[in-house]
């Protein structure tokens, strides 16, 4: 016996089974992932025009929470927000408010009585956008730019968006995912959404120490030997190592890691020869991938980074299109009431 | 019923319950007269004796009072969480009437100036005896012993780690023999700190989707040996505190059959719920140790069914709202139980995986023979005991409940088994307003 449904799927969801949060991929169906990536198809145009927005949020206020420092992702999403005609406030509250011993719910309230309509958060523990999710008023969406370990959505589909512009799709897909997956909150949701989406295989290559128990319930296979994990693929995702793994002895060195798991033009060579490498970045070069692949004609580096900022407006846009029904819904039924 | 059964010299008389005494009595439409706070009477002549109070228990179980071996009270040192006064009346509201106080309060309970206080202050306010278990290392910090001579000399019935490691394996081993010298039983909650690490989650399918931190079997299956064995060469009498593993289940079994004093308790939210109670990141269900898999607690369940498993306790760990209001890392462990014990060990039986007869001696003979005490009903016994219909649902809500924890696991939901009637000494600990 377990606790009342635990499933995520009832709070980012409205009753249509339109988007109200983006907190994870577990629980959204292959439709709906398609209807992210098709979004962002259309607004991949918007970055491409001489004057970049659309006035789809104007006269909304996004706030970026982020309660870890993260340049590029905050860039991001403050670029889409931007795009979609947002008033747009970063806060850095790893520097302020909670390290003065305000609680999170504290935090929450007032910056709600600001009279938001979006938090887009980052967080270090895993699951802290959910509990903002259930704490917040109901009509401000909450959009999770990564979490703990737990997931990183707006990433794993941009992730897929590149894929779907250079494979065409993903069934028959063979895809690798190398390197830290233990820590790594993008291969969770990568992982999610590859089997979502319906590819043949999805692989972690790692050393027993940089998985989690029990991967293989999360949909993958493990290979613990690069060479075999490369064998076929057409798809491999590269992650980033921290350098603190060396020194909670997960690994002995950098070096040994590169030797057995980074990635160079001969690893590469075992897999099909349009096989696209990919990488959340930032690069730690010659640890985890070797210079020349990751600037050779494999790579799609640069693409993920732009499709970036399209997923994002994508899921922005979705999540207030679906508060605004629900907000709808309620005013009409509370009127026929 | 009278209130002046309170009162010296009163008398109450009990009527027409089904009166189950551990395994050995189970009889239909029995009678009970209780007076100076002992039992004086039972069957006939407890039914033609005149009382000042008569309670009508038709329909209901009168048991021997519930024995919690581990419980919060958080006092002295957290009244924002709770305290004597109202973690035993919910205690009692839950059936319960004697609970073991754990050591972690602050100051720590561990020394007899501290055990002096827990049982004056209980003395003065608590619904429900209070028997204190004392620190196994000062401070709890599991570096140093606790004045053990007076820790018993103060009355506590044990020592214990209060859920928290001791590190080194010497320390541990001279903690055992000290406690044996003064016949303390040491309760101990397994746990290898350095494999538990900073997890706060059964390291399993659930951890892995959600990135949470884990804490692996590991973690509690190698002290359960590293106690057993230290056990086993010093002599001392072990209690293994909140077992949470399917292969800790085996070992205490394999160290019985060896003959070494070892027994053990299972929290009773452990024997209900799995890792999968977190998977929607419920702040509740942050317990330590963690939910584990559906296997884990199908091996609690029979260890307890087989009587390995010598009782089920609440781990009752009241907070206050802010300690569970954050993302789940960042909330404290620990549920408010002590109220929903004997509903959810009869959803259990409902569900056929609990005899009624084993669960009520898990939560009544079983834990008071760990503490070498008896639990029984009978002519010059001290009249601790609960009357509750096993058939009547209840909801609790928080404007039911009576602990200052407001995160019990079953608030909102409709349980079986109704309290009617606790009494602690013979006096009125708890009564529902309709009996």
């Amino acid at each position: 016996m377990t606790a009342n449904d635990p499933s995520p799927h009832h709070l980012q969801l409205t009753r249509d089974g339109q988007l109200r949060h983006f907190l994870t991929l577990d629980g959204l169906s292959r439709d709906l992932l398609t209807d992210i990536l098709d979004t962002a198809d259309s607004f991949i145009e918007v970055g491409e025009r001489t004057i970049k927005k659309v006035p789809l949020l104007r006269g909304r206020t996004v706030v970026n929470l982020f309660f870890e420092s993260s340049t590029r992702t905050r860039s991001t999403f403050e670029l889409a927000a931007k795009r979609l005609s947002a008033d747009v406030l970063n806060l850095d509250i790893s520097t302020s408010a909670t390290s003065k011993g305000e609680s999170l719910s504290d935090t929450l309230l007032n910056l709600e009585a600001m009279a938001s309509d979006m938090f887009v958060v980052r967080h270090s523990q895993s699951g802290a956008p959910h509990f903002i999710a259930e704490s917040v008023t109901p009509g401000v969406a909450i959009i999770n730019a990564g979490d703990g370990r737990h997931a990183h959505p707006t990433q794993a589909m941009l992730d897929m968006l590149t894929i779907r512009q250079h494979k065409g799709g993903f069934e028959g897909l063979k895809v690798a995912i190398v390197g830290d997956v233990l820590h790594s909150r993008v291969a969770r949701s990568q992982i999610r959404a590859l089997n979502v989406l319906g590819v043949a295989e999805v692989r972690v290559i790692a050393p027993g120490t940089l998985l989690p128990k029990d991967v293989e319930s999360l949909g993958c296979t493990v290979y613990y030997d690069m060479a075999e994990g490369m064998k076929d693929l057409d798809v491999v995702i590269m992650l980033r190592l921290q350098n603190e793994r060396m020194e909670g002895a997960l690994l002995p060195s950098e070096r040994e890691f590169y030797r057995l798991y980074g990635l160079n033009r001969d690893k590469l060579a075992l897999a099909h020869p349009d096989c696209i490498v990919m990488h959340p970045g930032p690069i730690n070069r010659g640890v985890e991938i070797e210079s020349a692949v990751a600037d050779g004609p494999q790579s799609v580096i640069l693409n993920q980074v732009t499709n970036g900022i399209a997923i994002r407006m994508a899921v922005m846009s979705m999540a207030m299109g679906g508060q605004l029904a629900e907000r709808q819904r309620t005013q009409t039924q509370g009127g026929q009431v | 019923m009278s209130r002046s059964v309170q009162d010296s010299g009163a008398s109450l008389k009990i009527v027409g319950g089904r009166l189950l005494d551990s395994l050995d009595t189970d009889a239909e439409n029995t009678a009970l007269l209780i007076k100076d706070g002992h039992i004086v009477a039972m069957g006939e002549a407890a039914a033609r004796a005149s009382a000042d109070g008569t309670v009508n228990a038709e329909g209901c179980v009168i048991s021997p009072g519930f024995v919690d071996l581990h419980c919060n009270l958080r006092e002295p040192g957290n009244g924002q969480k709770g305290n004597i006064e109202s973690e035993t009346r919910a205690a009692a509201h839950g059936g319960f009437t004697t609970v073991c106080a754990s050591p972690e309060t602050s100051p720590v309970n561990d020394s007899g100036a501290v055990t002096n206080l827990i049982r004056d202050l209980a003395s003065n306010r608590a619904s429900v005896h209070v028997l204190p278990v004392g620190a196994i290392t000062r401070g709890l910090e599991g570096e140093l012993l606790s004045d053990m001579a007076g820790l018993a000399a103060a009355g506590c019935v044990a020592v214990g780690n209060g859920g928290r490691g001791v590190r080194n394996a010497r320390v541990l081993r001279r903690c055992m023999a000290y406690a044996q010298t003064f016949g303390l039983t040491v309760m101990f909650r397994p746990e290898n700190q350095a494999l538990a690490a900073d997890g706060y989650a059964h390291d399993g399918v659930v951890t892995s989707r959600l990135g949470l931190l884990g804490i692996p079997e590991v973690a509690e299956t190698t002290a359960v040996m590293e106690m057993i064995l230290l056990a086993e060469e010093t002599g001392a009498r072990l209690h293994l505190s909140q077992l949470s593993c399917a292969r800790s289940v085996e070992m205490l079994a394999e160290a019985r059959s060896r003959g070494i004093a070892v027994t053990a308790d299972v929290a009773i939210h452990q024997l209900l719920f799995t890792e999968d109670a977190l998977a929607g990141f419920d702040s509740r269900f942050h317990v330590r140790p963690p939910l584990r898999s559906e296997r884990d607690r199908k091996a609690l369940l029979a260890g307890v069914r087989d009587g390995v498993i010598d009782a089920i306790t609440s781990q009752h760990q009241p907070h206050d709202t802010a300690a569970k209001q954050a993302p789940l890392a960042a909330t404290e462990p620990g549920l408010s139980t002590i109220e929903s014990v004997l509903s959810l060990g009869l959803e259990l039986v409902e569900l056929n995986e609990l005899g009624f007869p084993e669960l009520m001696r898990a939560l009544t003979s079983g834990p008071a023979s760990v503490l070498g005490r008896t639990a029984r009903l009978a002519e010059g016994e001290v009249a601790d005991l609960c009357v509750f219909n096993p058939e009547h649902y209840w909801t609790p809500a928080d404007d039911t409940l009576l602990s200052v924890g407001r995160h019990a696991p079953v608030t909102g939901r409709e349980v079986p088994g109704v309290v009617r009637l606790t009494l602690a000494g013979g006096k009125v600990a708890w009564q529902h307003p309709e009996t």
